[in-house]
């Protein structure tokens, strides 16, 4: 095999997302000699981007000073707040929390936004490569980071090499930082190689499902922003849902389950499908279509579950650092302070990455993260409690001498028969589309050559047929949105079959398995959804 | 030998088509575009053949809007030597296509015109036989084989009735099938060599080319809506239903 080819730059940056794009465009802003570059798995700029979203302008205010004379394509100021307690069939609006007030904020398609930034960014001279996929971190002799390794083109899925196989080349940088989003496949691999979180809580996240509707004519109210709890989540899941109003007869919806749910049996995408049948939705929804569906772990561990964010030779950014604030429901403002701050930190230190965890401790971004610090977590002991918390952590501004612990969500699952089966009430049949997963699937557009290796690595698959069966019910049928996971009877009995082709990316199974034995590495550059304005 | 290479931009495969409410076209704000399919594959063949020696210069051509530069770029970082943008903010009817390649050809005379069998667009499937027609020369269309040999290009094409030969004279307009062969992945240092590869650019009309109105497109529209389907219960039921509605 020849040599395998590298190119060099000063900063390499893992994932285009609003975290890496506002990184590498303020580090271009204050040292323009500086070469950076970004690398995205998905095939365009934002194909793999989903958020609500409704962002707090603040820190794009501050990195991008005009940009509200070019604003991004979706962009609709907020205009109103609601918050409601769901039953099945009605439900109670209530105050809404101080947080959630969202006066001032817009309502973006995230994906949207960073197809706008990317070339805002390329405009200041960084090269932004969609449709590569970083498989692998590298390191120099002394066990520092010395970049990434992209992935090989063109693989059989024995792993033979096919006709058109292209070796993936390899990135070397003075620092790389790691963009990429909830539980990024290096990042994880990174923290465990430098115990990064062993001084913290362990990592928590929730999923998020999503829908972008069009809807008819006379039912949207451009900025119109509604969150709710309760129905069809039972007391002891957090789940809860988002539906901003968009312009042109657009909706865009979904739906938030703590993936801290201990009921093997729970299906987050079959809740967000039970509560669009709320009469509040289905209403706004009967005669629209769906334009693109997607879904995407989120992280809301917060402040006492944040790792280390520095070690040699790289950085940890947005939610790969896991600054996503739970109770304001947003995350981007979080994402691009931190893209900022190490912007600002490397180009003060050399481009040495030590310092930038005192820093970012030290900022608004982990103040704000401290404050509410104790609110997701205890949901934990029921939302009646969670709620009453919620409040008195709001009025203390997070004062409390106590901080609430996070558990690794995995371990929260508990076992077949051994939790009571929470009572679901749900609505029978359900008439909006799409009927099931694999039809929503469709709606992502989400693209894999088939003949590629499998990028969901199960680490024994007999655990599944011989263990998971009887102790779970082999939860991982369950959790993932894109009905990736199936177990299928043949000849040879049962067995785990994996449909990565369907995969979202959304890296829930990774997380929730409860044996931790799946672990999501990046397919084939360019393969995963193609979102549409998520 | 020089090869021109027509590189339309597309709405990319993997996208949900979705028609403008007004039936005035399909939605391409914040859609994905990328590389007619069928294009791609002619720009690969046409690498092939330089990289056999046979063809020294691979021109890519694209007709479009400003920013059809990025897509030319990654025209380039496949492997192309230059590109031509012929600018235009118009929409490009087959005919027009053709003309303007026309101009080009007699400025750059090439051995060879490469092109996609169509575009998966508006599936017109007419600028390479135009563009025949118009210059005069020979036409291999549904390639699926390409060799040359001598000033011929030996062409096998995928017809209705399985594969036919045919040997045409060179300078040829190719259009290539899906088979033909597999395109290469693009590499990052090639995307930083595309950088410095040349662009022309030049306006349609300046070619004396007008943007023309032959086909007009009276509306769009998604295809309808299947209705909903019938369960039953075995195969009697299912000869009943059909006999009800008169289909036995």
């Amino acid at each position: 095999m020849s040599e395998r080819e590298t190119m060099e730059y000063d900063v390499v940056v893992v994932g285009a997302g609003p975290a890496g794009l506002s990184f590498a465009i303020r580090l271009k802003q204050l040292q323009p000699d500086t070469t950076v570059c970004v690398i995205e798995k998905a095939s365009t700029i934002g194909a793999q981007i989903l958020s609500g979203a409704v962002i707090e302008p603040g820190p794009l205010d501050a990195l991008l000073p005009g940009w509200r004379d070019n604003p991004p394509p979706i962009c609709v100021p907020a205009t109103e707040d609601e918050f409601w307690l769901l039953s099945k069939t009605g439900g109670r609006k209530l105050p809404v929390p101080p947080g959630m007030h969202n006066h001032g904020n817009f309502i973006v398609s995230l994906g949207a936004m960073c197809a706008w930034l990317a070339p805002q960014a390329e405009a200041l001279g960084v090269d932004v490569f969609p449709g590569f996929a970083a498989a692998d971190t590298i390191f120099n002799d002394d066990g520092s980071v010395a970049g990434v390794r992209i992935g090989d083109m063109g693989v059989a899925k024995d792993g033979t090499h096919k006709a058109g196989y292209t070796q993936g080349i390899d990135i070397k940088a003075k620092v790389t930082v790691l963009a990429e989003g909830a539980r990024g496949s290096l990042t994880k691999q990174l923290v465990k190689r430098f115990g990064l979180d062993k001084d913290s809580d362990p990592q928590s996240y929730s999923i998020g499902i999503k829908e972008l509707w069009q809807v008819p004519a006379g039912r949207v109210t451009p900025g119109k922003i509604v969150h709710s709890f309760g129905w069809p989540a039972d007391n002891h899941t957090y789940g809860g849902s988002f539906l901003y109003h968009l312009d042109k007869d657009r909706i865009a919806l979904g739906y938030v389950s703590g993936l801290d749910y201990s009921d093997p049996n729970y299906q987050p995408w079959e809740a967000f499908q039970q509560w669009k049948n709320h009469p509040h939705v289905k209403d706004l929804l009967e005669g629209g279509t769906i334009l693109s569906a997607g879904a995407r772990a989120i992280v809301t561990g917060g402040w006492q579950s944040l790792p280390k964010v520095d070690m040699p030779g790289a950085l940890l950014i947005g939610d790969s650092a896991g600054l996503l604030n739970v109770p304001k429901v947003k995350g981007t403002h979080q994402a691009i302070r931190s893209g900022m701050l190490a912007a600002e930190h490397l180009a003060t230190s050399g481009l040495a990455p030590a310092g930038f965890d005192a820093k970012l401790r030290d900022s608004e971004a982990m103040a704000e993260l401290k404050k509410v610090r104790n609110i997701k977590p205890a949901f934990k002991k029921g939302l009646w409690f969670g709620l009453f918390n919620a409040a008195w952590e709001t009025v203390t501004g997070g004062r409390s001498p106590w901080t609430l612990k996070n558990k690794a969500d995995w371990s929260s699952l508990h076992k077949l028969g051994q939790c009571e089966e929470p009572k679901r009430d749900y609505v029978q049949p359900r008439e909006l589309q799409p009927r099931d997963r694999l039809a929503a699937v469709y709606f992502a557009a989400t693209e894999h050559d088939e003949d590629q290796p499998i990028h969901l690595h199960v680490a024994d698959t007999s655990v599944c047929v011989d263990k998971c069966a009887t102790e779970y019910g082999n939860p991982c049928t369950r959790f993932c949105p894109a009905n990736v996971y199936e177990i299928v009877q043949d000849e040879a009995g049962k067995r785990l079959q994996i449909n990565a082709a369907n995969c979202v990316h959304c890296k829930t199974c990774d997380i929730k398995d409860p044996y931790q034995i799946i672990n999501w590495v990046t397919p084939e550059g360019g393969s995963g959804p193609n979102y549409q304005n998520l | 030998m020089k090869i021109l290479v027509g590189y339309k931009r597309v709405v990319d495969y993997n996208v949900r088509i979705q028609v403008k409410s007004d039936g005035t076209g399909v939605v391409t704000d914040g859609v994905k575009l990328s590389a007619n399919p069928f294009d791609d594959i002619a720009l690969e063949e046409a690498l092939r053949l330089r990289e056999k020696g046979i063809a020294e210069e691979v021109v890519v051509v694209g007709i479009g809007p400003a920013d059809l530069t990025a897509h030319l770029r990654n025209g380039l970082a496949m492997g192309a030597n230059r590109a031509i943008h012929v600018t235009t903010t118009d929409a490009v009817q087959p005919l027009t296509a053709a003309r303007a390649f026309l101009k080009l050809v007699e400025k750059e005379q090439p051995g060879l015109v490469l092109l996609g069998k169509q575009a998966i667009d508006d599936d017109a499937n007419q600028t390479g036989q135009m563009l025949a027609a118009l210059w005069d020369r020979p036409q291999a269309t549904f390639a699926s084989k390409v060799e040359i040999a001598d000033g011929k290009a030996t062409v096998t094409r995928e017809v209705d009735a399985g594969l036919e030969t045919i040997e045409v004279e060179l300078p040829a307009v190719v259009t290539s099938d899906l088979r033909l062969n597999e395109p290469r992945f693009i590499k990052l240092p090639d995307i930083m060599k595309a950088k410095s590869k040349p662009i022309d650019v030049v306006e349609l009309a300046s070619l004396g080319v007008d943007s023309g109105d032959h086909l007009k497109t009276t509306h769009y529209a998604a295809p309808a809506k299947r209705s909903k389907g019938v369960m039953v219960k075995d195969a009697a039921e299912l000869v009943a239903a059909l006999k009800q509605k008169g289909l036995l």
